[in-house]
């Protein structure tokens, strides 16, 4: 029940992320030896345009590629349709952009 | 939970593993942005939780996060050249690799952890 | 002439729209019997009220579709020592389509998306244009052909589990045909059935379980058919054609 726009808008977000998912994967793998804490972790992120860029693309890009996802899954094993699944949608990608957003300004700022 | 006699072959146990961890991850994503959200005025409660974190258990379910996250992506790849390549014959064994390589990251990261 | 010891236990669905169950009949095991053949003694000698539907019992129209252990076949073609399970069988109608009586299922909804699908061929040429010279072996005649065999048996319909979670699916059996015709260079209705099968109740539904490719009897592939779909609608969509 996705037409081919949201299809693509689906798939693109996928191949954006991608690489940002290894990249994730890598610094976590780094990040968490010898314990973490939130001082390691500003060390690296505050006043960083690069981490704030990246992460903050991975926000936008995870916000819409779930909540389409999502929206699928509500239609399929849920059968929610039409205005409902068009606001928990657009609820589900409100809600993970604003707290990413939130996330990623307080690790960068 | 019996799986329906059609459903049983790999390609759709596939899709289940790809549906269940993107399903997981949303759930999860909230409470991983909030956590990290705690940085900027509330570093202590952060760190408190970072703590936490080191519990064993909770380093197996992170290594559960990361094994979804993994599973999640490289069977998307293998949905992606599905759909945008040529097809290819080999989709059974294109699936095993996506879980086994998953796999092997999952444990990697579990290694690192501990 | 001596009496057959082994006998099946076979489960049969009958009723009809309005609900049913399972009715058990004893029926005794011949040497390479199919399931038609035990559908056909129940018939015969055991309910003569028995709805089924078969035609050619060789394999070639489709007709003798139903779940057999809940796999949709060819009943005429599936032989019951390679699928009795401890002497046990259960045989109900298709999956996925509404049920008229017993094992006889409504196809309407089938043929309605193959048509809403593009399932019709559309010339472009006439009887007094010079025939148009086809290679067997370019790219698109050999993608069209690949998916050329289908029968409309709606086996890969009734293993679909989209279709059953998406009721405006149209389902692995039209996309399938919709993509043979859009590789045919003869047809003229491309525009209308690009837009039919990008649409939301078109290809981008499908989540390639394959189950369809599994179970085709034909060996069909309309997973890749749907693949196939899915570029074109991406790249009619990227250039504005759509």
């Amino acid at each position: 029940m996705l037409d081919t726009r949201l299809y693509l808008l689906q798939r693109i977000t996928a191949m954006i992320m991608a690489p940002l998912v290894l990249l994730h994967l890598g610094v976590m793998i780094v990040a968490i030896q010898g314990g973490l804490d939130s001082a390691e972790i500003l060390s690296r992120t505050r006043g960083s345009l690069f981490w704030g860029g990246t992460y903050g693309l991975f926000v936008l890009a995870v916000s819409v590629h779930a909540a389409l996802g999502i929206r699928v899954v509500l239609f399929e094993w849920l059968s929610i349709k039409d205005i409902k699944l068009t606001l928990v949608s657009w609820l589900v990608f409100a809600v993970l952009l604003m707290m990413g957003a939130r996330a990623v300004y307080a690790v960068v700022a | 939970m019996i799986i329906k006699p059609h459903r049983g072959q790999p390609l759709w146990i596939a899709f289940l593993l790809h549906r269940i961890s993107g399903v997981g991850l949303a759930i999860f994503l909230p409470f991983h942005f909030y956590l990290l959200g705690l940085a900027l005025e509330q570093s202590e409660t952060m760190d408190g939780l970072l703590r936490w974190s080191d519990n064993p258990l909770v380093k197996f379910a992170e290594f559960g996060l990361v094994f979804l996250l993994a599973v999640h992506m490289f069977g998307g790849l293998r949905l992606l050249a599905l759909e945008f390549l040529p097809w290819n014959d080999r989709q059974k064994t294109l699936a095993a690799i996506a879980v086994a390589l998953s796999f092997l990251l999952a444990i990697g990261f579990l290694m690192r952890a501990v | 002439m001596l009496e057959p010891v082994d006998k099946l236990e076979v489960s049969v669905w009958r009723g009809d729209a309005s609900g049913g169950a399972h009715v058990i009949y004893q029926v005794p095991r011949q040497p390479s019997q199919t399931i038609l053949d035990v559908v056909t003694w129940i018939q015969r000698e055991q309910d003569a009220q028995l709805s089924y539907r078969f035609s050619c019992r060789v394999g070639m129209c489709g007709s003798c579709a139903m779940m057999v252990n809940g796999i949709p076949r060819w009943t005429c073609r599936t032989h019951v020592q390679k699928v009795v399970q401890a002497n046990r069988l259960m045989i109900e109608p298709l999956r996925n389509l509404p049920v008229i009586k017993d094992l006889v299922c409504d196809m309407s909804d089938f043929f309605v998306k193959w048509k809403a699908a593009g399932g019709q061929f559309r010339p472009r040429k006439t009887r007094q244009d010079p025939v148009e010279p086809l290679l067997p072996d370019s790219p698109k005649r050999a993608a069209a052909s690949a998916a050329i065999e289908c029968i409309n048996c709606a086996i890969c319909y009734a293993s679909c589990d989209v279709v059953s979670w998406n009721p405006a699916y149209l389902g692995p059996a039209a996309l399938n045909r919709a993509w043979s015709l859009l590789n045919d260079e003869r047809d003229n209705g491309q525009q209308a059935r690009l837009k039919a099968v990008a649409s939301d109740a078109g290809c981008h539904n499908c989540h390639s379980h394959a189950n369809c490719a599994t179970y085709c009897p034909n060996e069909l592939n309309p997973t890749a058919s749907i693949a196939g779909l899915k570029r074109l609608a991406s790249m009619a969509a990227l250039r504005g054609n759509l």
